[in-house]
């Protein structure tokens, strides 16, 4: 095909289940490619000599290399090619943000539609897994360096897949009885099959991680027992994993949620199995999300599927400000999402038995832009307006969690109590500790965890040779 | 972790002793801290407070009332069984100092969770007054250990089956507190509705007055804040701010409500085992 030919085929879109019908369970939303569309959208790369693309991967994945492949029918071959940059392809390819990352540089989007790079990663990772074909890299001769990993979200599975490929003994220490971290946890089964992370936590341990859960670091041991126990770095990638409230009265009663229990009871206790998994769920009608966020999308496409009436996403600001990623938006609102916009509870009201049934709401209009840029919303005097619902889930961000801070004297850590660590190297003020993701700064994405896993990696390899 | 079931005993009717393998947390545990455990890949998270360890053994002792289904199937498994999961110790550990005369109470179960506090009360120099109470006498536990570490010990009955014939709380009161007898601190464990009573009687004399709550927990890290409770008109966690804290702060109206929002799934899940078992399915 010439590149007249190329330049004409349109970006092939990604099937997905019915709205109406997806809504309702908790299968994965995207089909995925065939390999026929997969080769169609590969050739519409025109191989750039420079590549923007990766440019804008804060792992810098080769990624005209993999799309090459693609587009040659070498399936095996691409995954390799991610996986060599990469250690969770199959992950990236559905939870990047893409649209603000590789695919808002590619030369193909100034003038029409980018090449769909994240939708073509995930279906050669998918490709991979599907054809029983994940082949172990040639493992180098032990160093006999000892890493100890402190937490297994992306940017702890990031440090132990670079580490272990560089001949250390790499062991994982979760806190939860399974690996993943915000992966299992958090992003529900319809984005993210937990089959998925768990053959990528698999992976690593064929390559030698040993992965230790159900181990609260700053509880069963300190970091410094750790270095007692002999080893050589400590990497801390406890993530952003501690609720936030919003301190209004009624925020107690039940059927009031965080985002992480709500979505730990779904994803990680899998209560929408519920009575074959043991953990239970309240399985409420009318459902109120608060927040604007990725996770308060997840929160209300998980009460929808769990068999709700009506889900409103209720948030302070204008759908302009909102953090969530469009394609987020867009496929809540398909499901049947109702949002509230410029919204803002201020009180939650309880029946006799402490149970929510109502909530007090103020709407908002948008005044001058606050320190993040984002037009501050401003309370409508008078506005106040109640409204029935039977369950909330508050989805207004996450902290630290201190476990760790709390056990290790010398660990610096800045006013929100996350761990001060150098956005290079990931060192922290303690020799030998290196920090990365969310625990540094703040709740972030995926891809910006594992971009500062990858860097943190190679500093304790430098570190630990050194030494 | 997993860990192993080397000993089992039958308290009372509903009250069991598990001691489990687990030299990691019996060496790091100090009392009032708990675990949280999983029986199998579709069970629920556990929390149970740790009434005993053996830090030289490698053995953690977990005492716990059945009540529904993961607490019934835990009663079930046997000596040599293993557990999928064992996470701890977890929670803060009791603030342990010589203050003079502690009182101890525990009530039902509660005074599994009680015991260690005491041990460590006991050896850090205090007078022991320990107060044990249940509903009647065959529900009465650990009466033995709480005597070897005991200056004083009172046993109660709601039914007058044994010992002094009422609550705790009034035991409390009229042997000791209406006596004009010096507390310097009050320690009470059990059911919502005793340590609320406890809580109410020693606020009248001002003797201060520390309770374990025990909330419904997720991953009891922090993470989640299902355990969250009303302290002095703050939210607090019980997993990670707790599980100790001053009884006379505690919304216990809150914490009562709180800990029924799963009643009609408790139920729910308890017949589906039963089902299931009937019918002899497997992976339950």
């Amino acid at each position: 095909m010439d590149m007249k030919e190329r330049l004409k085929i349109p970006r092939q879109p990604m099937p997905e289940q019915e709205p109406k019908v997806r809504a309702r369970n908790f299968d994965e939303v995207p089909l995925g490619y065939t390999p026929e569309t997969a080769k169609l959208e590969a050739l519409r790369c025109i191989q750039c000599k420079k590549p923007a693309c990766v440019d804008g991967c804060p792992v810098e994945v080769d990624i005209p290399g993999f799309i090459a492949l693609v587009a040659e029918g070498d399936f095996i071959g691409a995954a390799k090619k991610i996986k060599s940059t990469n250690a969770l392809p199959a992950v990236c390819g559905r939870v990047c943000p893409q649209e603000v990352q590789c695919e808002i540089q590619c030369v193909r989007g100034k003038k029409g539609e980018p090449v769909a790079i994240g939708r073509l990663e995930r279906f050669v990772a998918d490709f991979e897994r599907a054809a029983g074909e994940v082949s172990i890299p040639k493992m180098p001769a032990s160093t006999g360096k000892r890493i100890a990993v402190v937490g297994s979200g992306p940017s702890g599975l990031t440090v132990a897949g670079d580490l272990i490929q560089l001949g250390h003994e790499v062991t994982i220490f979760e806190a939860l009885h399974k690996a993943g971290g915000v992966l299992v946890y958090g992003i529900p089964e319809f984005r993210l099959p937990k089959a998925i992370v768990a053959s990528e936590v698999d992976y690593l341990s064929k390559m030698g991680v040993k992965v230790e859960t159900s181990n609260v670091i700053g509880k069963v041991a300190t970091v410094d027992e750790l270095f007692e126990e002999g080893y050589d770095a400590v990497f801390l990638g406890t993530g952003a994993g501690l609720p936030t409230f919003m301190n209004i009265p009624g925020e107690n009663l039940n059927g009031v949620y965080s985002a992480n229990e709500y979505l730990t009871r779904s994803n990680l206790m899998k209560a929408y199995l519920f009575p074959e998994y043991d953990t239970p769920i309240v399985r409420g009608k009318n459902v109120a999300v608060v927040g604007g966020g990725n996770v308060a999308m997840d929160a209300a496409r998980t009460a929808m599927r769990l068999g709700a009436d009506n889900v409103y996403l209720v948030y302070r600001r204008s759908r302009k400000e909102m953090p969530a990623r469009i394609e987020e938006i867009h496929h809540a609102e398909e499901e049947g999402i109702q949002l509230n916009l410029l919204t803002t509870p201020i009180k939650y009201i309880g029946d006799d038995k402490g149970w929510v049934k109502s909530m007090e709401c103020l709407r908002m209009e948008l005044g001058e832009p606050d320190e993040s840029g984002r037009r501050r919303p401003v309370p409508i005097k008078g506005s106040e307006f109640i409204w029935d619902v039977d369950t909330v889930v508050v989805a207004i961000g996450a902290g630290s969690n201190p476990l760790v801070q709390s056990t290790t004297p010398g660990l610096d850590t800045n006013k929100w109590n996350y761990i001060i660590a150098d956005e290079e190297t990931g060192q922290t003020s303690r020799e030998g500790v290196f920090a990365g993701g969310d625990i540094v700064t703040g709740a972030a994405t995926v891809i910006l965890a594992m971009g500062a896993g990858r860097k943190a990696a190679r500093a304790i390899h430098k570190y630990v040779m050194s030494k | 972790m997993s860990a192993k079931i080397l000993e089992k005993e039958q308290l009372s009717e509903n009250v069991f002793k598990l001691v489990l393998d687990a030299p990691k947390i019996a060496k790091k545990r100090k009392a009032g801290q708990f675990v949280v455990l999983r029986i199998h890949e579709e069970g629920e998270r556990i929390p149970l407070t740790i009434a005993d360890a053996n830090a030289e053994k490698g053995t953690l002792t977990i005492i716990f009332q059945t009540v529904g289904k993961s607490t019934n199937h835990l009663s079930e498994l046997n000596v040599g069984d293993e557990l999928l999961d064992l996470v701890g110790p977890l929670g803060k550990p009791t603030h342990v100092e010589k203050i003079g005369t502690v009182a101890c109470i525990g009530g039902g179960v509660g005074v599994a969770p009680v015991y260690p506090i005491t041990e460590a009360m006991k050896n850090a120099g205090n007078h022991i007054i320990s107060i044990i109470g249940a509903r009647d006498k065959s529900l009465i536990i650990m009466e033995d250990e709480m005597k070897a570490v005991s200056d004083e010990l009172v046993v109660t009955t709601d039914d007058g089956s044994y010992g002094f014939h009422g609550f705790v709380s009034q035991a409390l009161e009229e042997k000791y507190l209406l006596q004009g007898k010096k507390i310097d601190l009050v320690v009470a464990i059990g059911p919502v509705p005793m340590m609320r009573a406890v809580c109410d009687t020693t606020k009248k004399y001002n003797v201060p007055t520390v309770v374990s709550l025990n909330s419904i927990m997720v991953d009891a890290t922090g993470m989640c804040g299902a355990c969250r409770v009303s302290v002095g008109g703050k939210t607090r966690f019980v997993c990670v701010d707790g599980p100790e804290f001053d009884g006379h702060q505690v919304d216990f109206r809150e914490l009562i409500d709180r800990q029924r929002i799963y009643l009609k799934e408790e139920k729910e899940c308890m017949d589906h085992y039963c089902t299931c078992k009937q019918q002899g399915k497997g992976g339950l």
